[in-house]
């Protein structure tokens, strides 16, 4: 893992909303840097910033101040144009709530990306239908998503997140509407991804959820407040102590 | 040269990336469309009001006006009408017909003091008469006394036959010349000339037959009723005292107004009127009658526009409402294809289309309702508008309308849709 080179470095990165009457910290100079096929998982209680720094991550929001470097490339001196672009081509956002539009297909819905990636018909329909199977929804093409369960939006919107072949895959808190078996369905994609050499950061406050991360990285107060390895973080210690109660009873 | 080579890809690309963002964005514009299609309709209702106004005033004017061109086209621009009518003012205002009637004697000399008509045919009409044939009748048909040359100045055809001759009207022969609907209704033979006729009780000898005339936009010139033409004098003996008017023709359409103004000046003298007093008849040439109807046009074509002006601001105000509800209901979206990678442009661009798409739609649906309209208008009876047509230029200006329209209403929401903040349209309910 280590040989793997660098696609993130976040050096100092603030985010600051002012209110007038306050100044609230969203982030208060986070440091991280992220390897290529890496899976990561920040946790941390609501409010501790994990948002915040997905949508920096995402390009959806600058930083106050520090730098964001993807791919070596700066991002804190980019135009929004040139954001939009990285938005589409290098980075694939999955939302707690799915976001799929309601008046489209399955097919459609998964497509979308590639229409701001200027491609033609044909080629976004094979990619599409490749995206689809990827996530073992081959038969629900035509399905508009008020005909779907949850999991099966929620794999849809990876679909989408997958479809341009981005550098990173970011997930807030991608389990947070599902129940646990669906849950677990969602993690078993998620490491079949990586295996297959996708980078994935995403966010939850389970700690069942991120032990199926390589990496949990605890956030507080806009602060990266401790960053292990799954097996070094205190989460799955409590984990296996619950199994090994559990084995016992 | 590869630099130009690659530039010149690169433009290639842009284009053929414009028109797929084109062909998406109105794709994407109508099924939005067709999700919402009542508020849509509701929506277009002003466009569609305004368009249907527009396109059937135009229709109706581009009618009257091919009517009034056909018309001088048989008549000649240089043909001149004379009749009397009362005056607007002065004592004359109430006068009874009686008074202001054209008298015979009043068109003698008449070619020798105008220099500038070449032709002068007198009418005479009013007596109402009863046409028979063996056992076959036509009741109240009009009969007209004319000079032999008002058929040359309306250069009306013959069928059978020929046109009233000087012989005739010098003789005050018992000739007529009837319509073809007359010679059926009579039963007369196919080749009636020479076959004798009653119009009262006096014997008329068949010497022409005459094509129907188009209906004119100059009034009732009878193409409703029978038609049959008797030598000027002959009428004379048949009523003494007919109600007489003429036609001239000017020796070219340039010298049309000095006509007028010699024909003027010639009846005030033998209709003895006062310095000062007006007129007691009208002497019109074609010419200016057709100045006058292009500008009537004008004036219908100027308050139509206002109307259709105001009715396009309604309806470009329905536009921009429903465009910034569309933008409200859908600011997830929004924030989901800028998520997705959508750029300002992108969205800006979806969002002119989809109001431009209304828009046109509208203008279509106000063109078929205008189509309606023009047909409707066409077939009302009397009103000389049965050759309205909407010619290409109203639908070209139609749809140039509803696009302006779409463009600059659409404008406003489609900034709102694309100055969106991703993340703020993400977490809108
Ligand atoms: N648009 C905003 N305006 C003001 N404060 C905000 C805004 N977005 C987030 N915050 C604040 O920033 C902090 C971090 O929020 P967030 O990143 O959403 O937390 P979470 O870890 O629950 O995802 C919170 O205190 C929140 O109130
Ligand atoms: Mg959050």
């Amino acid at each position: 893992m280590a040989s793997n080179h660098v696609i993130i470095t976040l050096q100092d990165v603030r985010r600051e909303y002012n209110l007038g009457v306050e100044c609230i910290h969203a982030l208060d100079g986070v440091t991280l840097e992220l390897s290529d096929n890496e899976y990561v998982a920040i946790m941390g209680h609501s409010g501790s910033g994990k948002s915040t720094l997905m949508n920096v991550l995402g390009c959806l929001d600058r930083a106050t101040s520090g730098s964001y470097i993807l791919d070596g490339e700066d991002t804190t001196k980019m135009s929004d144009a040139a954001l939009a672009r990285v938005r589409n081509e290098r980075i694939g956002f999955v939302f707690q709530s799915f976001e799929l539009l309601g008046q489209l297909s399955a097919c459609r819905n998964v497509e979308m990306p590639l229409i701001y990636a200027n491609s033609g018909w044909l080629s976004r329909r094979k990619l599409a239908t490749e995206a689809l199977e990827r996530v073992g929804l081959k038969g629900r093409m035509r399905h508009k998503p008020n005909q779907l369960s949850g999991g099966e939006k929620q794999r849809v919107a990876i679909a989408r997140a997958l479809i341009c072949k981005p550098s990173i895959l970011l997930a807030d808190e991608p389990t947070g509407n599902l129940d646990t078996k669906t849950s677990r369905e969602i993690m078993d994609l998620f490491r079949q991804l990586h295996n297959e050499g996708q980078t994935i950061i995403m966010v939850t406050h389970e700690a069942d959820i991120a032990c199926h991360a390589d990496r949990i990285i605890r956030m507080q107060d806009g602060k990266v407040i401790s960053d292990l390895p799954t097996a070094e973080d205190p989460a799955s210690q409590h984990l296996k102590a619950t199994h090994t109660k559990e084995a016992q009873a | 040269m590869i630099h130009l080579k690659r530039a010149f890809y690169a433009i290639l690309r842009w284009i053929l990336g414009f028109f797929r963002v084109l062909y998406q964005s109105i794709h994407l514009a109508l099924s939005q469309i067709w999700a919402n299609k009542t508020r849509a309709v509701l929506t277009m209702l002003g466009i569609i009001i305004a368009v249907a106004s527009v396109t059937a005033v135009i229709a109706a004017l581009s009618g009257l006006k091919a009517k009034i061109l056909s018309q001088v086209k048989t008549f000649g621009t240089n043909t001149i009408f004379i009749m009397p009518t009362r005056p607007d003012e002065g004592p004359k205002q109430h006068a009874s017909w009686w008074e202001i009637r054209f008298e015979p004697e009043q068109f003698d000399d008449l070619m020798e003091h105008c220099p500038s008509i070449s032709k002068l045919g007198r009418q005479s009409s009013g007596g109402r008469h009863t046409v028979s044939f063996r056992d076959r009748s036509a009741e109240n048909v009009n009969v007209n006394g004319i000079e032999p040359d008002c058929f040359q100045i309306e250069s009306r055809t013959f069928l059978l036959g020929r046109p009233l001759s000087l012989m005739d009207e010098m003789q005050t022969r018992q000739v007529c010349i009837i319509d073809p609907r007359l010679q059926n209704e009579l039963r007369l033979k196919r080749d009636c000339i020479g076959q004798q006729i009653l119009i009262g009780h006096n014997a008329f000898i068949v010497v022409g037959v005459i094509e129907p005339r188009p209906s004119s936009p100059f009034g009732d010139t009878g193409s409703e009723n029978y038609e049959i033409f008797i030598p000027f004098k002959t009428n004379l003996k048949l009523q003494p005292y007919p109600w007489i008017y003429a036609i001239a023709e000017s020796r070219s359409a340039e010298v049309s107004e000095d006509a007028v103004a010699e024909l003027r000046f010639f009846f005030r003298r033998t209709r003895n009127l006062e310095p000062g007093e007006p007129d007691t008849f009208r002497v019109e040439s074609l010419k200016s009658a057709l100045e006058q109807f292009n500008q009537i046009a004008i004036v219908v074509t100027m308050v139509a526009g206002g109307i259709v002006g105001i009715s396009l601001l309604v309806g470009g105000v329905g536009i921009m409402n429903i465009m910034l509800v569309s933008v409200s209901e859908r600011t997830r979206e929004i924030g989901l294809r800028k998520a997705v990678g959508a750029r300002r442009s992108a969205i800006l661009t979806q969002f002119l289309i989809e109001s431009v798409v209304l828009c046109f739609i509208g203008g279509l649906i106000g063109i078929g309702i205008g189509y309606l309209l023009t047909q409707a208008i066409a077939n009302i009876p009397k009103a000389e508008l049965d050759m309205a047509h909407i010619p290409w230029q109203a639908v070209a200006i139609s749809f140039a309308f509803s696009g302006t329209v779409g463009i600059f209403f659409g404008m406003f929401p489609a900034i709102k849709a694309a100055r969106l903040d991703p993340i703020e349209a993400l977490r809108h309910e």
